[in-house]
C-alpha cells in the first residue's frame, strides 16, 4: 500500500426489513415465491392505486436509529425519487430525501489492525425496494415484482473510514445490530443486507476529499474488502500515472476480483425529488420513541461490556458470547442459574456451540437447555462428577432430555470422594504392585501417574482424581 | 320533468313504491344513449350487458325490501375510475386496451348500494383540459349547442347528466373539472373538501388537488350521491377520518342570516357581462332570501393559475411515469432497446396537452429549478390557503361565478393553452386551498348557453354549502330546463 | 427566452418523450410562454412562508403489518403488453 495516500470510505447499506408485509401494501414479503405472485395494484403501480405506510416499518427504523445513537426526527416526510427502470413500477421510488427519520448517529469500532474510532452515521431513511430484473434470453429481460415495495432502511455513514478493515468492522457491527434488533435476517446472499461503498483517495495531509467512485454488487464481507482494496490501488495508480479519478459507479466482478466502470450504461441522474403527495408527514412523538426504547434488547456492545465488567470474563469470551443474540441469550439464561461465569462461558463456547454446530440445530432448539446445563455444572462444582464425566452426561442429556442428576444416578457416574472407600482400593493397588512401590520410594516420582491410573481403573473411573492423588502421596511417602 | 329526466330522489321513490323497475329505468337510459350519443359522444365505453345485470340484481333487492338510496339508479362514471373488468382509458390512447383488475373505492361503494353502472364517460386525456377536446375518444359536445364544448375535464359526465343519458354521474375535479363542465351544461356539480372522498382507484392527475364528486340534476341528488361516496378509506392515506354528516337533515333550513362573501377578485374585467348579470341576479335572490352579502377579498387570487400549473404539472409528471409500456397499456416498440421502447410508447400514447404538462412539470422539478418553480409554488399555495382561512373568519361561504364565460366554441382555444388555463381562474383556488365548492345553474346567456354559480364552503362545510345551494334552487327554475336533442 | 431548445430536449429525455425537431420548436415556444407567465409568482416575497404539500394538514396514516392476500401473477400479467414465464418482458437491458 502506498503510504503517501490516504483512503477515504463512506458506506451506504440497504437493510431489508423482516416485516410480514411490504412497506406500502399488504402483500407478503416471503422470499422465493413464483414470479409476480406476491403483487397487488399498489406494488404493481397500477393506475389509481395508493400507498399506505406499514407502521411496523417505522418501528424498525426507530429501533435501528436508537441502536446506532441517532436522533429520531419528530417530523419526517416521504419523497418520490423519479427515474425510469423496468423494475421500478411507478417510475419513481418512494423514499425519504429531505427530513429522514434518523440523523446524526454513530458506531464505535475497534480492531486488531487499527485504533478504536467512532464512525458517524449521517442518516437512516425508509424506502421501498425495486423488483428484480432477470436477464433471461436475447429476446428480452424479464421483470418479477415480488420484491417491489418491500421495506428497506438505508443507512448512510459519514466518510469516516480509512481502510477496508475499518469498513468491514463497521459493517459487521451494523450487521450484528440489525440482526440483534430482529429487524433484518442479515442474509447477505439473498440481498437482505446490501452495501455500496464510496471510495476515494487523497494525498496524506490534503483536506479536501478526492473524487469518489461508488462500488456496487458487494454481497459478502470478503467481496467488500477485495473491491475496496482493488479500487484504492486502481485510483492511486491512476493518479500516479498523471490521470484523474472520475466520479462514477463501478461494479465489482467477484470472479476477476476487479471493479468495472458502468460508464455509458446509465444516464445522468436528475431524480427530481419532491414530497410524495399520496403520503402524509410522519410525526414520531417522544412517547412513541420511549416505547420503542423500552422494548429494545440489550445490544451486542452493551452485552460485551457487561460480560467483561460485571461478570469478569475475558474480552475474547465476551465477544464470542455476544456476537449472536441467541447465543448471548442462552448464556444469559445459564449464568442466572449457575453463578460461575467463566465455567458457564467455557461450556457455552465449548460443548454447547460445538454440539449445535455438529448437529446443525439452532441454539434456541438445543436439547440441553440452560436449566439442564446448569444441573451439570452444579455437579461439577460440588465434585459429584469430573469435568470429563460431565461431557458424557452432556451427551446423554442431549439424547434423552433427562436431568443431570437422573443421568448420574442411572449410569452410576457418581464420583467416589469417600476416603474410606478409596483407601481399600489403594491398599489393593499397593499390595498388587510391590516392585513399583519400591521404585517410587527409591525416587522414581513419575510412577505416581501409574498408581493414579491403576486406582482410577479399579474404581471404574468414578474415583475423584484429586483425592486419589492426595491419598496416594500420603500412603507412599509413609 | 320528463321521464328521461328522473332524479335520484324521484326515481328512488318510484322504485321503492315498485311503480317502475331498475330494468325499465336502465332500458330508458340505454335507449336515450342510443338516440343521442352519436351527436354527443359522451360515452367512451358502454356496459349495457352488465348494466342490465346490475338492474336485475337491484330489482331483486328492491322486492326484498333491502334497498339503499342508490339501488337501481342508473349512473355514469368518468373514465378515470378504475372499474374491474370494464375498460378504463382515462381518455388516453396509452390506456386504450387497459382493463383494470380492481374497483376504485367509490365504485365499490356505488356497487354495494346496488347502483347500475351504465358506462364510462368521456373526459380530457388524464383530466388535463377544460373543454374535453384533448380526449383520445374525440371531443364530447355540449347538448345545449353541439358546436360548443361541454367544458372539462369531466365533460362526458356533465353531458350525460344534462342530456338525460344517466340519472347522475361521478367526475373528478383537480382545478375545476367538475364545476366548470357542470356550469357549462346547466347541471349541479360538487367538489368535496380534499380528503372527504377516497381517491383509491382514481387515476391520478395531481394527487394533492384531485377530488371525486357528484354531477347531478338537482342539489338534493348532489347531497344524496355525495353521502354515498364520502367517508374515510384506509386505502387512501389522505382520506380524512371524520364522520359523514346526514346532508339531508339540514338541507331545507334556509339561508336567513347566513353571511355570504363576495370576493372582489372574482368580479373582474374579462368577466363576460352576461355571466356577471346572471351572478348579480343570483346575489339578489340570496338577499331576498334573507342572507347577508358581504364584500370580501382573497388577495392572492391572481396568482392561483400560475401556482396551480406548477404544482399540478409537477405532480402529474411523476404520476404519469408509470405509463411506460411494461405492465399495462399500449406498447410501441420497433425492436430497439429499452429507452427506445419507453420513448416510443410515451410519445405515441400521450396527446399534445399531456406531453406539454409532463414537460412543464418535469422542468419545474429538475435540478436547479426546484426552488424557483415547485417550491415557490408550494409557498404561494400557503398564501392562497391563508386567504381562505382569513375570509372564513368573516363569512360562512363565498359566492362567485364558475367561469368567466359560458361554454366556448369547439376549437376556439385549442391553439392557446395559456388562455385555456386562465379560464379556470375562479375554480382553481378552491383546489389549492383544499376546500369544498360547487356549481349550480343560475341562468343562460343570449345564445342559450347555461351559466353557473359557484359556492365555496369552509373545509368540510359541504352540508352548509348544499343547504345554501338548495335554497337558491327552490327560489329559481334554471335547473328544470332541459336541452332539446 | 426563459428556456432553450437544448433545455427542452434535456427535459424530454428525463420524461422519456421523443420530440421531432418541429415538436421541439413548438414545445419550446409553449413552455417559454408558460414560464414567462408563472414568473409572476416572483412578485410575492415568500422567504418566510412555509410551503404547503397537503391542503388539509394531517399526519400519520398507517396500516398494520397484516398480510392481505395478493392478487397473484395472473392478475398482475392480465394487462401486460408482453409476458413470459409469469414475468413482464421488456427489451433486453444490458448490464
Amino acid at each position: 500500500m502506498n503510504t503517501r495516500y490516504e483512503t477515504v470510505i463512506g458506506l451506504e447499506v440497504h437493510v431489508q426489513l423482516t416485516t410480514a408485509t411490504k412497506i406500502f401494501c399488504g402483500c407478503s414479503t416471503a422470499f422465493g415465491q413464483a414470479p409476480n405472485s406476491q403483487t397487488c395494484p399498489v406494488c404493481l403501480g397500477l393506475p389509481g392505486a395508493l400507498p399506505v405506510l406499514n407502521r411496523e416499518v417505522v418501528n424498525a427504523a426507530i429501533k435501528a436509529g436508537l441502536a446506532t445513537n441517532c436522533r429520531i426526527a419528530p417530523y419526517s416526510i416521504f419523497a418520490r425519487k423519479n427515474y425510469f427502470y423496468p423494475d421500478l413500477p411507478k417510475g419513481y421510488q418512494i423514499s425519504q430525501f429531505e427530513l429522514p427519520i434518523c440523523e446524526h448517529g454513530w458506531l464505535d469500532i475497534g480492531g486488531e489492525e487499527f485504533a478504536a474510532k467512532r464512525v458517524g452515521i449521517t442518516r437512516i431513511h425508509m424506502e421501498e425496494d425495486a423488483g428484480k430484473l432477470l436477464h433471461g434470453s436475447s429476446a428480452g429481460s424479464l421483470v418479477d415484482l415480488n420484491r417491489a415495495c418491500t421495506p428497506l432502511l438505508e443507512v448512510v455513514s459519514e466518510p469516516d473510514m480509512r481502510s477496508a478493515a475499518e469498513a468491514i468492522a463497521y459493517l459487521k457491527q451494523l450487521h450484528q445490530i440489525v440482526v440483534y434488533l430482529g429487524v433484518c435476517d442479515g442474509n447477505m446472499e439473498e440481498g437482505s443486507f446490501r452495501c455500496d461503498a464510496n471510495v476515494s483517495v487523497r494525498p496524506v495531509g490534503q483536506v479536501e476529499l478526492g473524487t469518489r467512485a461508488e462500488l456496487k454488487n458487494l454481497n459478502s464481507f470478503r467481496f467488500i474488502k477485495q473491491a475496496i482494496d482493488f479500487e484504492v490501488e486502481r485510483q492511486i495508480e491512476l493518479i500516479e500515472d498523471g490521470g484523474k479519478v472520475i466520479q462514477e459507479t463501478r461494479l465489482f466482478d467477484p470472479d476477476a476480483g476487479v471493479t468495472r466502470s458502468m460508464r455509458g450504461k446509465e444516464q445522468a441522474h436528475d431524480y427530481r425529488y419532491f414530497p410524495d403527495p399520496d403520503l402524509l408527514p410522519l410525526e414520531v412523538s417522544d412517547v412513541w420513541i420511549d416505547e420503542v426504547r423500552a422494548a429494545l434488547p440489550e445490544l451486542p456492545g452493551q452485552k460485551r461490556q457487561r460480560y467483561e465488567e460485571a461478570l469478569g470474563l475475558p474480552a475474547y469470551d465476551a465477544a464470542v458470547l455476544a456476537a449472536e443474540r441467541p447465543v448471548a441469550e442462552y448464556f444469559d439464561a445459564l449464568v442466572v442459574l449457575h453463578k460461575n461465569p467463566k465455567l458457564c462461558s467455557n461450556w457455552v463456547m465449548g460443548e454447547v456451540l460445538g454440539a449445535v454446530k455438529e448437529n446443525d440445530v439452532a441454539i434456541v432448539d438445543c436439547p440441553v437447555t440452560p436449566t439442564l446445563l446448569a444441573g451439570i455444572l452444579k455437579r461439577i462444582e460440588d465434585n459429584t462428577i469430573s469435568g470429563k464425566m460431565a461431557k458424557t452426561v452432556f451427551t446423554t442429556i442431549w439424547q434423552s432430555g433427562k436431568s443431570a442428576d437422573e443421568v448420574i444416578a442411572e449410569k452410576g457416574l457418581k464420583q467416589v470422594s469417600d476416603s474410606g472407600a478409596l483407601d481399600a482400593i489403594i491398599d489393593e493397588v499397593i499390595a498388587a504392585n510391590p516392585t513399583e512401590v519400591a521404585e517410587y520410594q527409591g525416587g522414581k516420582d513419575k510412577l505416581m501417574g501409574f498408581f493414579v491410573g491403576q486406582v482410577m481403573k479399579a474404581s471404574k473411573g468414578k474415583a475423584n482424581p484429586g483425592l486419589v492423588n492426595q491419598l496416594l502421596k500420603e500412603r507412599l511417602s509413609a | 320533468m320528463s321521464e328521461s329526466q328522473f332524479t335520484i330522489s324521484s326515481l328512488g321513490k318510484e322504485l321503492q313504491a315498485q311503480r317502475t323497475t331498475a330494468v325499465a329505468a336502465t332500458r330508458q337510459c340505454v335507449e336515450r344513449i342510443n338516440n343521442t350519443d352519436n351527436q354527443l359522444n359522451a360515452f367512451i365505453t358502454r356496459c349495457d350487458d352488465s348494466a342490465f345485470q346490475d338492474a336485475t340484481a337491484a330489482d331483486a333487492r328492491l322486492s326484498a325490501g333491502s334497498a339503499a338510496t342508490l339501488t337501481g339508479i342508473p349512473l355514469g362514471l368518468k373514465d378515470i375510475f378504475s372499474t374491474k373488468g370494464v375498460r378504463t382509458t382515462c381518455g388516453s390512447k396509452i390506456l386504450d386496451n387497459y382493463v383494470p383488475v380492481y374497483d376504485a373505492t367509490v365504485v365499490e361503494r356505488l356497487r354495494a348500494q346496488g347502483a347500475v353502472i351504465v358506462g364510462k364517460l368521456n373526459m380530457d386525456e388524464f383530466a388535463m383540459g377544460s373543454s374535453n377536446e384533448t380526449s383520445a375518444a374525440g371531443v364530447c359536445r355540449n347538448p345545449w349547442d353541439k358546436n360548443h364544448v361541454p367544458g372539462g375535464s369531466s365533460g362526458g359526465s356533465a353531458v350525460a347528466v344534462a342530456a338525460g343519458q344517466v340519472v347522475a354521474a361521478l367526475g373528478t375535479d383537480t382545478g375545476g373539472s367538475i364545476r366548470q363542465p357542470a356550469a357549462h351544461c346547466g347541471v349541479v356539480g360538487l367538489k368535496p373538501t380534499y380528503g372527504r372522498v377516497s381517491r383509491y382507484g382514481v387515476i391520478a392527475f395531481a394527487s394533492s388537488l384531485d377530488q371525486v364528486g357528484p354531477i347531478t340534476r338537482t342539489v338534493d341528488d348532489c347531497a344524496l350521491l355525495l353521502e354515498a361516496i364520502a367517508g374515510y378509506d384506509p386505502r387512501d392515506s389522505t382520506s380524512v377520518d371524520c364522520p359523514v354528516p346526514d346532508y339531508q337533515a339540514h338541507l331545507r333550513d334556509g339561508v336567513t342570516g347566513k353571511k355570504i362573501g363576495l370576493p372582489r377578485e372574482y368580479f373582474i374585467e374579462g368577466l363576460d357581462p352576461e355571466v356577471k348579470r346572471a351572478v348579480d341576479d343570483a346575489i339578489e335572490v340570496y338577499r331576498r332570501l334573507g342572507a347577508e352579502l358581504v364584500p370580501v377579498s382573497l388577495p392572492h387570487t391572481d396568482y392561483s393559475v400560475a401556482c396551480y400549473y406548477l404544482i399540478a404539472t409537477a405532480e402529474a409528471s411523476s404520476n404519469l411515469a408509470r405509463y411506460d409500456g411494461v405492465r399495462f397499456g399500449v406498447r410501441h416498440s420497433s425492436g430497439g432497446g429499452l429507452i427506445d421502447m419507453y420513448q416510443q410508447t410515451r410519445s405515441a400514447g400521450f396527446g399534445a396537452e399531456v406531453k406539454r404538462r409532463i414537460m412543464l412539470g418535469t422542468y419545474a422539478l429538475s435540478s436547479g429549478y426546484y426552488d424557483a418553480y415547485y417550491l415557490k409554488a408550494q409557498k404561494v399555495r400557503t398564501l392562497i390557503r391563508q386567504d381562505f382561512h382569513n375570509v372564513f373568519e368573516q363569512v360562512d361561504l363565498l359566492l362567485t361565478p364558475v367561469a368567466p364565460t359560458a361554454a366556448f366554441k369547439i376549437g376556439e382555444k385549442t391553439d392557446d393553452p395559456l388562455q385555456m388555463y386562465l379560464s379556470d381562474i375562479f375554480t382553481i383556488p378552491a383546489n389549492l386551498a383544499g376546500t369544498c365548492a360547487m356549481s349550480l345553474p343560475c341562468g343562460f346567456d343570449a345564445a342559450g348557453m347555461p351559466i353557473g354559480l359557484q359556492l365555496i364552503g369552509k373545509p368540510f362545510g359541504e352540508g352548509e354549502m348544499l343547504q345554501t345551494a338548495w335554497a337558491f334552487e327552490q327560489a329559481t327554475d334554471w335547473h328544470t330546463r332541459q336541452p332539446v336533442l | 427566452m426563459k428556456i432553450s431548445e437544448q433545455d427542452v430536449a434535456y427535459v424530454a429525455g428525463l420524461a422519456r418523450l421523443s420530440l421531432t425537431p418541429e415538436e421541439l420548436k413548438t414545445m419550446t415556444g409553449k413552455m417559454d410562454a408558460m414560464l414567462g407567465y408563472v414568473d409572476k409568482l416572483n412578485e410575492l416575497d415568500t422567504d418566510a412562508i412555509v410551503p404547503t404539500a397537503h391542503a388539509v394538514p394531517m399526519a400519520n396514516a398507517f396500516r398494520g403489518d397484516q398480510v392481505i392476500p395478493s392478487s397473484g401473477s395472473a392478475a398482475a400479467l392480465a394487462n401486460a403488453p408482453q409476458g413470459t414465464d409469469g414475468c413482464f418482458q421488456v427489451p433486453r437491458v444490458i448490464e
